[in-house]
């Protein structure tokens, strides 16, 4: 199996007046899984689909495998794809819809039947092989769909919110084989989604987009830990990040200062020097803790309602000046609406965002 | 559920005019039709029972022989290019063309004009004197002949032409609405598979459109079955007899030519024939339904 790399280049792709992309510049190694993340209208699978050779570009060069496909037909780009809505061929069997393409492109028969059984074995789709698509559940569905862009042996796999059709469980079971076949085939994949637990559990890198702009392109834990930016930060995470507004004050030690609330900011890497400044203060639900009330550096807040979530609880505050935000406690709490607790806020779990450009500081 | 004999007699009422209708209309009149077959009525009916009488005289009439055979001709021709041809202007249509609502418009505008008006135009339209071949001359193609109209053996073809330059548009319309119907992702993965665009319409979409030719199929054969004003106004069923057709044959005998035993009773075989065609199909269907 040829593992090919991608080499996008001032990528510009616009309808008419409307700009999608405007210089996107993406590297992609062999055998790596990149996510393309992103709400909706980002533009991520527009980038899948010009990746695709689906839609025309307006400018910029496309490179798969070190080689010019700007403007090379998809069949000719060593791609194969699996769509959100499967696009199976509904009429055809299982085993045709695998094998069409190949008998259309005169691969050998005893090939075809190679790849079509190597393929039906790894997605456990053998015993399905002469039932229509109308006859399997939606998990099957889209397992024979990527079937049929595995039996192409191509050098990049394309993935378009290929779990979006599917309930909760069959989701996380079909991710779950799909971050397997990649271990195991070691092809290069990048895929399209909206939801975030698939980017952080199968990517190698995540890349963030939002108004057709890359807005972070990197690890699942750097993009977790450190956002490079309000909107990466609110993206990602569920239950979301907390946001507190304030302005960094470097009397009397390095602080974050909200109202009367004041959080110490000893121990936080700042990328750039710190100035006196507005800033807005991000903190994950998981990092603040409840501790003694005697406590130098312990934060009061009101807590406002409690949501049991199983293994663990969320506990919604709001601190002296009225700012709501939330944090992770064991279910087993003895929060009740009304207390007042005593928190910790450790300043290695911040984010620090300039209040103006939303840029991490 | 069980009502009270008030609101069940409400709900009898109101189903009251549609039930007469039905009785009295469909299967009165069809009774009637089938009994006036089985009598010598001539032009006033009578109740004189002579068996299958008119039957035999029937199957030995050479109008009605023709009429059969006409309507077997149009019938297979003008529904098979019907179809194929609404289908390519469905897919003509379908390739993200300019302007497609006027074009769609002019593609559907035939439909909107009735059979009578439709045979006058192709009537002129193949008219050696007047239309096509005399038009072709008057450019300078001495030799061109277009006179399908006026000889005994072609007249039926242009029968053909006339009803499916009105027919299809409705299909392409139909096909149209299956072709949209297909999902753009099934469209894009077969370019990722290197599929050809005509392989894609032959293996893929034509065999998903089944309910849209199923449609079409059944409102061109019910046309075909009606087919009467057409003949009338293009060729009034010439030259001599070569364009009569079996509705057109009912009409003649029921009013002028004063035979409502014969006229029943073509009217019942072509009731039959229609029944036999469409009963296994029905029955198919029902054990389909089953099946699922």
């Amino acid at each position: 199996m040829q593992r090919s790399n991608v080499d996008i280049t001032n990528l510009q792709i616009g309808f008419g007046g409307l700009k999608v992309l405007e210089n996107l510049n993406l590297h992609v190694d062999a055998s790596e899984f990149l996510v393309l993340l992103g709400p909706s209208g980002c533009g991520k699978s527009t980038l899948l689909n010009a990746i695709a050779g689906l839609i025309d570009v307006k400018g910029g060069e496309i490179r798969i495998g070190d080689r010019d496909v700007t403007w090379a037909e998809p069949k000719d780009r060593g791609i194969a794809m699996v769509f959100q809505s499967y696009a199976l061929y509904p009429r055809m069997s299982v085993r045709k819809n695998l094998s069409f393409g190949l008998k259309v492109a005169r691969t050998p028969q005893d090939e075809i039947d190679s790849r079509v059984g190597e393929a039906a074995k790894m997605l456990r789709l053998t015993e399905l092989l002469d039932r229509r698509p109308s006859e399997l559940s939606g998990g099957q569905r889209q397992r024979v769909a990527i079937g049929r862009a595995l039996v192409r042996h191509a050098g990049v796999y394309l993935f378009d919110e290929p779990l979006s059709n599917l309930d909760a469980q069959l989701r996380a079971e079909l991710r779950v084989e799909i971050k397997r076949l990649h271990a195991r085939l070691g092809a290069t994949m990048i895929y399209v989604t909206h939801d975030q637990i698939e980017a952080l559990t199968l990517a190698d890198r995540i890349a963030v987009m939002q108004g057709g702009v890359i807005q972070q392109l990197d690890t699942p834990k750097k993009i977790y830990r450190e956002p490079a930016n309000r909107f990466v930060a609110s993206f990602v995470g569920s239950p979301a990040m907390n946001f507190i507004r304030g302005r960094i004050a470097r009397d009397g030690g390095l602080a974050f200062i909200a109202g009367d609330a004041r959080f110490d900011l000893n121990g936080y890497a700042f990328r750039t020097p710190p100035s006196d400044a507005p800033a807005v203060l991000g903190i994950r639900p998981e990092h603040i803790e409840v501790i003694g009330s005697d406590h130098p550096s312990a934060v009061p807040a009101r807590v406002e309602m409690v949501e049991p979530m199983g293994a663990d609880a969320l506990i919604w505050c709001r601190l002296a000046d009225g700012t709501a935000f939330s944090f992770r406690s064991d279910a087993d709490a003895q929060a009740r609406a009304g207390d007042t607790l005593a928190l910790r806020f450790p300043a290695e779990a911040f984010s620090l965002f300039d209040d103006q450009s939303g840029q991490r500081l | 559920m069980r009502l009270s004999l008030t609101s069940r007699l409400s709900v009898i009422s109101a189903l009251l005019p549609a039930l007469m209708v039905m009785l009295v209309v469909y299967i009165g009149a069809t009774s009637w039709t089938a009994w006036m077959s089985l009598t010598n009525s001539r032009m006033l009916p009578n109740n004189n029972f002579v068996g299958f009488r008119q039957y035999e005289l029937l199957l030995t009439n050479d109008r009605w022989l023709t009429s059969v055979h006409n309507v077997i001709i149009y019938g297979v021709l003008f529904v098979s290019l019907a179809l194929l041809i609404g289908f390519l202007l469905a897919v003509a249509i379908d390739q993200r063309v300019r302007a497609e609502d006027t074009i769609r418009s002019i593609y559907l505008y035939p439909y909107a004009m009735s059979f009578v008006v439709t045979g006058l135009v192709w009537q002129w339209l193949l008219n050696p004197t007047l239309g096509i071949q005399h038009v072709l001359r008057s450019w300078g193609f001495a030799g061109a002949t277009f006179d399908w109209i006026v000889r005994p053996e072609t007249a039926i073809y242009c029968l053909v032409i006339a009803g499916v330059w009105q027919a299809s548009g409705l299909v392409m319309a139909i096909m149209l609405a299956g072709l949209r119907g297909v999902d753009d992702e099934i469209w894009k993965a077969a370019r990722v598979d290197g599929l050809p665009k005509w392989r894609v319409y032959i293996s893929i979409v034509i065999p998903m459109m089944g309910a849209s030719f199923a449609t079409a199929a059944v409102l061109l054969s019910t046309a075909v079955v009606r087919l009467y004003d057409l003949s009338v106004s293009m060729t009034n069923g010439g030259p001599g007899i070569a364009s009569e057709v079996p509705a057109k044959f009912v009409m003649d005998h029921l009013f002028e030519r004063a035979n409502i035993g014969l006229a029943t009773a073509a009217a019942t075989t072509m009731l039959i024939t229609v029944i036999a065609v469409v009963a296994p199909y029905l029955y198919w269907r029902a054990r389909k339904g089953e099946v699922r």
